[in-house]
């Protein structure tokens, strides 16, 4: 594959519970159903960088050449974050949503997303790395392998040639920092302020009123999927964590600090 | 015996103290196999680092595609590895390569998979806290190998010297795994002070610093700690983004956690309150942090901190 005159750029988002908010298990999973559901914060990230690398090269909508679309998997509720995706400048958006895929493991995530990518004629595929809610960071790296796809995660910076149909980008870990480059498609997955994300304009949310979210479940995905590959035991919340001595300084807060820690042996 | 496959954890050519929880954890369930994945010709110079944990051989696999292409073909080569001895066990370091690397070697095994376990029992079943350290779950593998990604400083490691046998192992990296190339790699900017996510003490900075974070690195140098940041003090471009502490930054669960001028909202407690002691200097009394503090100072912490560093620095 070479020139990419219309880049098809694809990005997966998430739901997630708002991460400002306590979250807790019922019948060994996460309850979804009692707390605000938003965007994933690290998504937003990865939406950005998407319509920046299209409009870094013509742009994606009003006639520009590529398309970026969100592909996210999750209950019909999920519709609330993907809409916000499609005010930020998502040309349109895919939505996997089937009862069956209730409880899935990130095996059974990853092999849905890699089919919808695959059947989907992607050249690009951008991710956060990682959900507020399960924080695995295996999603990424489980579609690359998936697809046998180039694996460019951790970007703190992204580079797409359309024209050479290559990519680079600086890996950014607690390793150190790597720079790395490979031909198209590939998956990328971008850090936490790689970029600003933009807010949705009023015109961007007037227009994402009229985009298309298309639903498929399971059977139009083309896959079918096992049911989850490790199995929660038991849950239970850690005792919560009394308050020890507060102390006023009045000049010898210091002081008393130290003497804790000598007594606690932490010196 | 069963056979439990680690992938030894480096930082360039020595072995980690990682690598030895990994073998600790490890040898509850069965005979653990260490594998060195080595650059070529660097292999037994590797090997011969690992000399602490209850290690029972040693499966040298050198090959410069590791190098080169990184986390596929690390992943690629391990779930080689993990066949050929037939593991029941697979356990992985619990940081972004380690991670990345059990995910693939899941997907190539078709095995499941657990994610930032704090320990794992004989009977292979996992404890992660999640949820921000708030719930305790314990988890198995239900089907093939078990892949699960062991956080660091999470269990009493085993010391016990060792000096087990080791064989080279070769393995044939596929194309696939080759799709993306680093051309240059430089480690982390160290700074002398220790990585976040494997201090044993953590010294973090909020909102309280107003950007200045002097006092609070002086403490962290006395007490040999890593520095973190609340969420606003690196959005405020006050500290780099890689030391933020919290749901969306990094999950550090050291001996000592030092919060200083914190409020705590729930976004940074996510990461920190599985810290074994909490201590927390802030101005305002009602910071929800003291809430959850074993000990706290209600004062300014450019005058607590500096007392401090000079107590503990007389107490050494």
């Amino acid at each position: 594959m070479s020139n990419l005159d219309h880049m098809k750029i694809a990005v997966c988002i998430k739901q997630v519970p708002d991460s400002w908010a306590e979250k807790k298990m019922v019948n060994s999973r996460l309850d979804r159903e009692g707390v605000d559901a938003v965007l994933n914060d690290l998504d937003e990230y990865a939406v950005e960088e998407a319509l920046r690398i299209a409009e870094a090269h013509g742009g994606n909508e009003e006639g520009g050449p590529h398309t970026v679309t969100v592909i996210s998997m999750g209950p019909e509720r999920a519709t609330e974050a993907v809409r916000k995706s499609l005010s930020m400048g998502v040309n349109d958006a895919i939505l996997i949503t089937d009862a069956a895929l209730a409880g899935s493991d990130a095996l059974a995530t990853s092999a849905v997303l890699a089919k919808t990518i695959a059947d989907g004629g992607f050249d690009l595929v951008i991710c956060g790395t990682e959900s507020t809610d399960a924080r695995m960071s295996v999603i990424p790296a489980m579609i690359s392998a998936r697809l046998g796809w180039a694996q460019m995660t951790f970007a703190s910076k992204v580079v797409v040639d359309p024209a050479a149909s290559t990519v680079a980008i600086t890996r950014v870990t607690e390793a150190g920092v790597d720079e790395i480059s490979a031909s198209l498609p590939a998956v990328i997955s971008v850090v936490e302020k790689i970029n600003e994300p933009r807010y949705p304009s009023f015109k961007g949310i007037m227009a994402a009123k009229k985009k298309t979210i298309e639903t498929r479940d399971l059977a139009t995905v083309g896959v079918s999927v096992a049911s989850a590959w490790s199995e929660v035991k038991d849950f239970a919340p850690r005792p919560a964590r009394s308050a020890g001595v507060v102390v006023t300084d009045s000049g010898d807060g210091g002081n008393a600090l130290a003497t804790f820690l000598a007594e606690k042996k932490l010196i | 015996m069963s056979t439990v496959i680690i992938l030894a954890d480096f930082q360039g050519e020595a072995a980690t103290k990682t690598t030895a929880e990994l073998a600790t954890v490890g040898a509850r369930m069965g005979s653990v196999c260490a594998v060195v994945l080595a650059p070529a010709g660097k292999g037994a110079a590797m090997a011969a680092t690992l000399i602490q944990g209850p290690i029972s051989s040693i499966a040298i696999v050198e090959s410069d595609d590791v190098a080169k292409h990184g986390v596929a073909a690390a992943a690629d080569a391990l779930a080689q590895v993990a066949k050929a001895k037939g593991a029941e066990v697979v356990l992985v370091a619990s940081h972004a390569f380690g991670k990345e690397v059990a995910a693939r070697v899941a997907i190539a095994l078709e095995s499941g998979i657990i994610t930032d376990a704090v320990d794992v029992a004989a009977d292979k079943v996992a404890t992660q806290l999640v949820f921000g350290g708030s719930t305790t779950v314990h988890s198995t593998v239900t089907h093939g190998t078990a892949v699960i990604t062991l956080r660091p400083n999470s269990v009493e490691v085993d010391l016990t010297a060792s000096s087990a046998p080791s064989e080279t192992v070769a393995v044939t990296i596929s194309d696939a795994s080759k799709k993306s190339s680093i051309s240059s790699s430089q480690p982390p900017v160290k700074g002398g002070r220790p990585e976040l996510t494997e201090a044993s003490v953590v010294v973090s900075g909020g909102r309280g610093t107003n950007g200045d974070f002097a006092a609070v690195e002086s403490f962290a140098d006395i007490m040999g700690a890593a520095v973190g940041a609340s969420r606003a003090a690196t959005d405020a471009g006050w500290y780099p983004h890689s030391h933020q502490v919290g749901q969306t930054g990094k999950s550090v669960s050291p001996q000592l956690y030092v919060a200083c001028g914190i409020s705590g909202a729930i976004q940074h407690r996510a990461g920190m309150q599985t810290s074994k002691t909490i201590v927390v200097v802030n101005k305002d009394p009602e910071a929800p942090l003291f809430e959850i503090c074993d000990f706290g100072v209600v004062g300014d912490l450019f005058a607590v901190l500096p007392q401090a560093t000079t107590a503990v620095s007389a107490q050494k």
